[in-house]
């Protein structure tokens, strides 16, 4: 008997296995990775009915076309993404947050993320991938992680190991909202910066530019002016800090940045935002609030609450 | 000793162990790094040395900059030996096609091609810290006649195994990446083996680096994705 799969016909945009990330291996230049969104990557894992970290696909702006070959299995897709589900004879148009089942030759055609980035697909089994360091997320730089550290590729099959196809379907209501400003803490180089570049990063508004992936966020805008060096004696990084380099737009270091970096640092996004601004398309807007530490551990509390309420939601 | 402990935003904590690079202050964050280490306190998620600062990371699910900052303020500091540090010895082939900025080397600095090699390979360099890719290390220090400033223009691709030098650093590329350090060689060791979850590293901060010059010839045999 053959194994269930699913043979790749489109790979999508930027297609890799994702889970919660690696940790502790920044001292050998090993970044986190892991999902960009986390809330949606936990949703797609409770709404299969899989346990917290399990793998699940990853895709940006286009997700790939699937047929799958099997006895059947569930899968759900979170985030804000337009999807096909076909089989012999119809097409059914699919909702996010809810459970459907595809039988052998249904294929799942995962069309675009609307005005978002990134979507995940999780079934209700698992994949059958290689784990470095106790986590199968991809680092495609490094070749680090699942599918021999790349992007999932057109032609290839993914091969499923146990599946556990839910009878009933799960679902839940849940509307992604969008951000209107991303709050930050002000970095340990923030007095590197003129008045009138403080001013501008606080109250104009930045624009993400298509130079943007897993690694990185970059930003145009009004230039932000350095007035004391514009680089500094390399030092760790973390996801969420914002550098700026000479030409002074700013960078913001996303899950697969490099561990070290030498430019000075504005701010740092605060947890509880950075699902959101990873949603961010090219060509967004982007204002900049600051906040202090104390609020900001009080919107991570309040952010997590409300996922974990989100969970217990799913009937 | 650690002169300051700030918030790096609101899940990471700064540790500042003042502004020169030097043996002495890094040798003082590797202490930290490893003692902090040793102490497996929940919620830390990364702890990164680098040559003056060490940044540690925590999930906020368990843990918050106040607490962790009490913890780190009241650990006991203890000494590792001091011949922790390993000698390695890694080969460097200069031929031109592999020395990619030695022609714009000897305009900047105004020296002979010889002369940078000569000095160049009779250090031995101190390992301060790797990072920003995989395994990739940070060296010095270099002769204050080899100091030169990074490309203006970072190149888009480094080839793997690269040897770069800038400022009083040098470096080598663990694999194909960005970057604008001035090469002068490349490396047909593999310096990160993802397949050795415990040490993937062959270079650690605290180590110290013999480089030897090779022929292309040699290098050619330990290097089977030479493409020349």
């Amino acid at each position: 008997m053959t194994m269930s799969h699913f043979k790749v016909i489109r790979s999508g945009i930027n297609t890799t296995f994702q889970d919660l990330g690696r940790k502790n291996l920044y001292h050998f230049g090993i970044p986190f990775s892991g999902a960009m969104d986390n809330r949606n990557y936990l949703l797609s894992n409770a709404i299969a009915g899989n346990k917290e970290n399990a793998p699940v696909i990853e895709f940006a702006f286009q997700g790939p076309l699937l047929k799958f070959k099997g006895e059947r299995i569930n899968f759900n897709i979170t985030g804000n993404v337009n999807f096909n589900i076909i089989k012999k004879k119809n097409i059914i148009e699919g909702n996010c947050y809810q459970s459907y089942t595809l039988e052998d030759e249904d294929e799942l055609d995962i069309l675009s993320t609307n005005s978002s980035v990134y979507g995940y697909l999780a079934i209700s089994g698992e994949f059958d991938i290689q784990f470095q360091w106790d986590s199968c997320s991809t680092n495609t730089k490094a070749k680090i992680g699942a599918n021999d550290g790349k992007k999932i590729d057109k032609d290839q099959q993914v091969n499923i190991l146990n599946s556990h196809s839910l009878n009933s379907s799960r679902k839940l209501e849940y509307l992604n909202s969008k951000i209107e400003n991303i709050r930050v803490i002000k970095g340990t180089n923030f007095n590197y910066f003129s008045e009138e570049g403080k001013k501008i990063f606080f109250e104009n508004e930045f624009t993400v530019t298509k130079l943007s992936d897993r690694m990185g966020m970059r930003l145009e805008g009004d230039k932000i002016e350095n007035v004391v060096d514009t680089n500094i004696k390399s030092e760790g990084l973390i996801k969420g800090v914002i550098q700026v380099p000479a030409d002074g737009n700013p960078i913001i270091m996303l899950s697969d940045h490099g561990t070290i970096g030498g430019y000075p640092k504005i701010g740092i996004v605060i947890s509880a935002d950075y699902d959101k601004l990873v949603q961010l398309p090219p060509g967004s807007k982007i204002k900049f609030k600051e906040i202090e530490l104390l609020e900001a551990e009080m919107l991570f509390k309040l952010y997590q609450m409300e996922t974990q309420n989100l969970i217990l939601k799913i009937q | 000793m650690l002169k300051n402990i700030l918030n790096l935003g609101d899940a990471a904590l700064y540790c500042d162990f003042g502004k020169e690079v030097n043996k002495e202050t890094n040798a003082k964050v590797i202490k930290y790094f490893k003692n902090i280490k040793e102490k497996k306190i929940e919620g830390i998620t990364n702890i990164t040395p680098s040559y003056n600062k060490l940044i540690v990371s925590f999930d906020l699910n368990f843990i918050n900059f106040n607490e962790i900052k009490k913890k780190i303020e009241n650990l006991e500091i203890k000494e590792f030996s001091k011949n922790e540090g390993r000698l390695i010895n890694i080969p460097i082939c200069c031929d031109d096609k592999l020395a990619l900025d030695i022609k714009r080397l000897e305009k900047k600095l105004n020296i002979r091609k010889d002369q940078i090699y000569e000095k160049f390979f009779s250090k031995e360099y101190y390992c301060y810290m790797t990072g920003f890719i995989a395994g990739h290390p940070f060296l010095g220090d270099t002769d204050v006649t080899l100091r030169a400033k990074r490309l203006e223009t970072p190149r888009v691709k480094i080839p793997r195994g690269s040897v770069g030098i800038t400022e009083q650093f040098c470096n080598i590329y663990s694999f194909e990446s960005p970057g604008g350090w001035n090469i002068i060689g490349n490396t047909p060791l593999n310096i990160f083996d993802k397949s050795n979850e415990l040490e993937p590293n062959l270079i650690n901060p605290g180590d110290t680096v013999k480089f030897n010059q090779i022929t292309i010839e040699e290098y050619k045999k330990q290097n089977d994705n030479v493409s020349f």
